[in-house]
């Protein structure tokens, strides 16, 4: 399978949008285009899938080179393994799912839908990139339409939102681009080949320095403790689709970063450094636990779970170890869906209560059966129901956190287990004052869900399940390439 | 009579030059401070011509890059102008004083 | 080896029936849902029985010993080499009589929801909740592996949550079904982490492995997990502990059994399946599935078991004898049984004779399920009459409810330990094989089997005789057909189980236990129930001032047991003041105030500096042309004196 069409889609999916005329028109095309990358993102699956059973064990499968700057050895290189398959298919459930519930924007419908499918565009050459250049290149073009979706269509202090979205994801890219610099002059090779540097022995001193720059830096677009704070207030302002995309495709630029060009390139400085981003990211864990428990908007206890959440993919990752990194990634998955599906009911919600205090909210189940039940599933999704996708992936980064003997270790693992309790005590919270509880008299006659909200909310909840039930497809997609991952680990000493 | 030297050229292009630097500092006349501009320029053109008269000698070089300069003189002149009947016609003024608008 | 597909029916048509009815019930099966329900769980009742029937009598035992079948194993989520969730159906003498029981009692509640539940607005949601639980339950004791018992325990949870709060516009019974969850979530940690110690010490998450691992006293997995120790307790404890710290949590142990008068708010045929029949027995069959563990390598668990079970039997009764909404005091009863049985297996031991205790906890479970559904049910015939739980709106009532009273007291009887009735059998078994381990606990338990013999009468006598029915208008009967059937059906089961011989059927290692009779050492506990009816009926069954003046005369003890001994407010307690406001707020005001303050400094910080240093954009040409003249000659200089 050529992988540029997972490029061209979206690419002339935009330039169709600002061809329309009328928002409908432009609904209908964008709703095409993300339907044929959604297509595309199973063809793939099928394709990836038959290559490794006809016994294909490449690193990177489908793999394009073309040079594109020859005197500073980039080019334009693009492949796919497990991971990458995995986030992409992800990508098309959320960005399928946010051009549905996206059918009501009157306000610039046109370059609305243009920034969703430019911020799409950005996310699936981000996936695809084998070349550290073009995954950066991507990685900004992903950002910039978030600062527009959240200053254009956004609500509350959007402004101020963006402003703090923009720049401390601006400030985490810069770092990252500096952490790139710094491998591609530490190398003889002077090259930015995500798979030339995987062969390559990156020196000692050049780990440690280039390590906690994209850690970090990729660590900020995971939410990483302390640098979360633009989480809650992004997400409380951005429109709808917005905070589905930046929660479930953005954060995830973050944690694939972090597992794929940090560790997978620098074992050992992920060795050195994986103690302190346990603690932090257990911190994150926990902290954001008990700071959810608190909130009132539905948003920011969304949004602040979403800290605690992502910490397990940082959790995760610094664990490790196969179980635990591969459990990562199916957390960033499953997170992905589930945190799609909060905000698209939360949407939902406020499109017809108009407000989102829980306080103000009650017994929701009577007029709108539909959406309160994809509350009903989408929260006891988030506290690790199993049969959804949220509990396959922390059972399995719990597991494979816990094949570390030593206290600390075990301490860090103990103490996100604990979170589930707290997260089930918000969880139920939201839940029971939401859609539980005596009805107010002036949400006696409102409607429920229409086609389109439906629609979204099935395939999403389609594939929570899908995890859910039977995660050894996505255990046999992911776990190869953690294989490789974990091996370079071992390796390094 | 003393023939003139390279110093001598190269002392009236200096003089030339930070004429039309203080009148280009001092006056507050747009027109003004485009002739200084041209002393400015002029100055730089005497330069030219003075060391390709008597460093090098058997080239042109200077001679050329004296032609651009006046050429890109005369169009920045032509700029200028039109820049300052346009403010003159937003401003009635075409004192730079009372054109303070691009600022923070 | 019987055939894996029509077992794997069993559990798989209450799923099809929650899929059907809770996707498609609110619009196509509006007034069918509930017998589309009943027929799926009558098949699968069938299966079970028939399924029980092979395995006891035809494939199950080998050379005279129930062998463990496992006729399907999927493989589901590998974490790594040997460590992997498979999804089994594990046939043994425990899961075949859970089998049989599950669907025994979620066939009568289903029938009875019929009558009970009708006309109610969300009928097929009732009874696709009530499908969800009754496929994680069947699901749960096929387990053949740790992990797929923790998968369908949490399963079990979410649909005793659902349950719960299916009247959700109540906000008790919201609040009710929130704690049942939380407080069991809060024990599943422990287990979640208990399984994790015994899965890494054993290599591997599947029962059969790891009990023989962890049994075999010479296998290095079990002299591992010996050796290593944490607080001078070794790893292997720990693990078992946590294990029952899960189960403690969902059967309602001290001093977790606090969501479990709560969870009362949900309908009554579901507080007869849920939370008395099977469910809240799910703690005793975990540890009964993992018992070889329990009593080879891990006594001190064992005993701690045991204590647990003794006390919360005990406290359970004494605060059964003081409240006054009959599902309360069913719960409680409910919350002392498990005891009895939880501390049957912690004397218990393993083999022959000394196997009594788990023969006699398993044969508890078995009739306790019967007389204890149908004390809900019966119940629940009553809440229907009169629409109240309070005892204090009831008397009377035994000529307008006859089934209803025959059969409550049937069930009464048999829960007291009166001969013949179910309940003696079971309860002479626990007591003997406490007698014969633990005097200590033997007198707990027999003290608490007098006391339960006093409330279930002080609840019989309240409802049926005391005062006069105080009945206006008796709009309708007993309820239909559909109502009575499965009391019936119950009161026979609670009258005739304990004929079973089910010491021949289930025992701790497979080959048959002969029970024995001790016709001197039955006086004792019979004596000891007969004296609670008889005090029982002195108090209650006529309306006196009795009950008043010795609850005045005992008002210390009398108000700290009707206030449940105040372990509520002790974890609101905790709960509020120190989780919410210690941990909770400090969390989000740290977050609001430093963290975001640290971002918000930054930004103001450069806001700040750019204060200061935008005067130099004057707008003033030429103070940029001095600027930039300066800046020349600033190079020039450079260039020319300093680089050169």
């Amino acid at each position: 399978m050529n992988l540029i069409l997972l490029l061209l889609i979206p690419l002339i999916t935009a330039v169709a949008v600002l061809l329309m005329r009328n928002a409908n028109q432009v609904r209908w095309t964008a709703l095409a285009g993300a339907s044929i990358q959604f297509v595309a993102a199973f063809a793939l699956l099928y394709f990836f899938n038959k290559e490794r059973a006809a016994g294909n064990t490449l690193q990177m499968l489908f793999e394009q080179q073309y040079i594109w700057f020859p005197s500073w050895h980039i080019s334009f290189h693009i492949g796919v393994d497990g991971i990458s398959v995995a986030m992409i298919l992800l990508t098309a459930f959320v960005v399928i799912a946010g051009v549905l519930v996206s059918w009501n924007v009157t306000k610039l419908t046109k370059e609305f839908y243009f920034q969703l499918i430019l911020l799409s565009f950005g996310a699936y050459g981000f996936f695809i990139s084998l070349d550290l250049f073009i995954l950066f290149f991507f990685l900004e073009i992903a950002v910039i339409p978030k600062y527009l979706l959240i200053g254009i269509w956004g609500s509350g202090k959007k402004e101020y939102s963006a402003n703090k979205l923009a720049l401390m994801l601006m400030g985490g890219s810069a770092l990252v681009l500096v952490g790139l610099l710094g491998l591609y002059f530490n190398t003889p090779e002077r090259t930015f080949d995500l798979i030339k540097l995987s062969e390559i022995q990156i020196s000692y001193e050049a780990q440690m320095i280039c390590f906690p720059l994209l850690f970090v830096g990729f660590g900020v677009f995971t939410a990483l403790f302390p640098f979360h704070t633009w989480v809650p207030d992004g997400h409380s302002s951005a429109p709808t689709a917005g905070s589905m995309f930046l929660a479930g495709i953005s954060m995830k630029l973050g944690g694939y970063g972090c597992l794929r060009v940090a560790t997978y390139l620098m074992p050992h400085g992920a060795k050195e450094y994986a103690d302190i981003i346990i603690v932090l990211s257990s911190i994150a864990i926990l902290y954001g636990a008990f700071a959810t428990m608190m909130q009132k908007d539905l948003k920011y206890i969304n949004a602040y779970s979403s800290v605690s959440h992502c910490g397990f993919v940082l959790l995760g990752i610094a664990m490790l170890t196969k179980t635990s990194m591969t459990g990562a990634v199916m957390q960033m998955v499953s997170h992905g869906l589930m945190t799609a599906l909060f905000f698209a009911v939360i949407g939902m919600m406020y499109e017809r209560t108009h407000t989102r205090q829980v306080n103000e909210m009650g017994g929701l189940l009577k007029t709108m059966p539909f959406i309160s039940t994809v509350f009903f599933i989408v929260g006891l999704c988030s506290l690790g129901l199993p049969g959804l996708s949220g509990f396959v992936a922390e059972m399995t980064i719990f597991m494979g956190s816990w094949e570390h003997t030593d206290i600390f270790h075990r301490l860090a693992t103990i103490a996100a287990c604990l979170s589930i309790v707290v997260t089930a005590v918000y969880i139920l919270r939201a839940v029971g004052r939401v859609a539980m509880g005596p009805i107010k008299d002036s949400f006696k006659d409102l409607p429920d869900a229409r086609w389109n909200e439906k629609l979204a909310a099935v395939i999403l909840i389609l594939g929570i399940v899908a995890i859910g039930t039977a995660p050894f497809w996505l255990n046999d997609l992911i776990s190869p390439a953690t294989e490789l991952i974990k091996q370079k680990i071992m390796l390094a000493q | 009579m003393i023939m003139p030297g390279l110093y001598h050229i190269l002392f009236i292009s200096a003089a030339l030059f930070f004429i039309g630097v203080y009148g280009f500092f001092t006056r507050r006349n747009l027109i003004t401070m485009l002739m200084s501009i041209e002393l400015i320029l002029n100055s730089v053109n005497l330069n030219f011509i003075a060391f390709n008269k008597y460093v090098w000698p058997n080239k042109l070089d200077g001679l050329f890059f004296t032609l651009f300069v006046i050429a890109i003189a005369a169009a920045e002149a032509a700029t200028a102008i039109a820049i300052i009947i346009n403010l003159y016609r937003s401003h009635q003024s075409i004192d730079v004083e009372n054109a303070q608008d691009l600022k923070y | 080896m019987p055939n894996a597909t029509y077992i794997l029916l069993i559990p798989l048509l209450p799923l099809a029936g929650f899929l059907l009815l809770g996707l498609f019930g609110r619009k196509y099966f509006k007034n069918t849902s509930g017998l589309i329900a009943t027929c799926l769980l009558l098949i699968s009742a069938a299966l079970a029985l028939y399924t029980a029937y092979g395995y006891f009598f035809e494939y199950g035992k080998v050379d005279g010993i129930y062998k463990q079948l496992i006729p399907l194993q999927i493989h589901w989520l590998e974490f790594s080499p040997g460590v992997s969730i498979n999804m089994g159906i594990v046939l043994d003498p425990i899961s075949v009589m859970m089998l049989v029981v599950v669907t025994f009692v979620s066939l009568m509640v289903h029938i009875y929801s019929l009558g009970y539940m009708k006309g109610d607005e969300r009928f097929p949601t009732y009874y696709a909740f009530l499908g969800l639980f009754t496929f994680s339950m069947l699901g749960l004791v096929v387990s053949s592996n740790i992990f797929q018992i923790y998968i369908f325990w949490e399963l079990v949870g979410v649909s005793s949550f659902l349950l719960i709060g299916y009247y959700y516009d109540k906000p008790s019974a919201v609040a009710a079904c929130k704690k049942a969850f939380i407080v069991t979530r809060f024990a599943d940690v422990g287990f979640l982490i208990g399984i994790l110690i015994l899965s890494f010490y054993t290599g591997t998450l599947d029962f059969n492995t790891l009990i023989q691992k962890l049994t075999n006293a010479g296998s290095p997995e079990l002299q591992h997990a010996m050796a290593a120790s944490f607080l001078g307790v070794s790893a292997l404890t720990w693990g078992l502990v946590l294990v029952f710290i899960g189960g403690a949590g969902k059967s309602a142990m001290f001093p977790l059994h606090i969501w479990l008068p709560d969870a009362m708010e949900g309908p009554t045929p579901v507080s007869a399946l849920i939370h008395a029949a099977t469910m809240v027995v799910a703690g005793v069959f975990l540890v009964a599935r993992l018992f070889p563990v329990f009593a080879i390598s891990a006594p001190q668990a064992l005993n701690l078991v045991g204590y647990v079970g003794a006390f919360s039997a005990f406290i359970a009764a004494i605060i059964a004898c003081t409240q006054t909404d009959i599902k309360r005091v069913l719960a409680f009863s409910t919350m002392s049984q498990i005891g009895f049985m939880m501390f049957a297996l912690g004397v218990s031991g393993t083999g022959g004779e000394n196997g009594l205790g788990y023969t006699a906890s398993m044969f508890h479970l078995f009739t306790h399920a019967m007389f204890k559904a149908l004390l809900f049910l019966g119940a629940g015939a009553v809440i229907h009459f009169i629409h109240s739980n309070d005892m204090k709106d009831m008397g009377g009532l035994r000529k307008y409810l006859p089934i209803t009273h025959i059969s409550f007291l049937i069930a009464c009887l048999a829960i007291a330990g009166v001969p013949p009735f179910a309940g003696f059998f079971s309860k002479e078994e626990i007591l003997l094989a406490a007698y014969r381990h633990n005097m200590a606990i033997y007198y707990v338990a027999l003290v608490t089997s007098g006391l339960t013999a006093f409330y279930m009468f002080r609840l019989y006598f309240s409802i049926f005789w005391n005062k006069e029915a105080n009945i206006h208008e008796p709009h309708h009967g007993e309820g239909g057909f559909a109502m009575m059937l499965p009391l019936v059906l119950l009161a026979v089961g609670a009258a005739g189980a304990g004929f079973i011989p089910f010491g021949k059927f289930v025992s701790s290692d497979g080959a048959a236990l002969e029970s024995e009779f001790h016709l001197q050492f039955s006086i004792a506990p019979v004596v000891l129930g007969l004296i609670g009816i008889f005090t029982a009926m002195w108090l209650y069954k006529k309306q006196n001032d009795k009950p008043d003046r010795i609850a005045a005369a005992l008002s210390g003890l009398y108000k700290a047991a009707y206030h449940k001994f105040y372990i509520d407010e002790l974890y609101i307690f905790i709960t509020k003041k120190i989780i919410f406001n210690l941990i909770g707020r400090p969390a989000a005001w740290f977050d609001k105030n430093v963290v975001d303050g640290m971002v918000n400094l930054t930004g103001n910080t450069t806001t700040a500096i750019s204060e200061r240093i935008k005067g130099l954009q004057s707008g003033k040409v030429q103070q940029y042309a001095m600027y930039f003249m300066a800046g020349v000659i600033g190079i020039a200089v450079l260039f020319i004196y300093i680089w050169k």
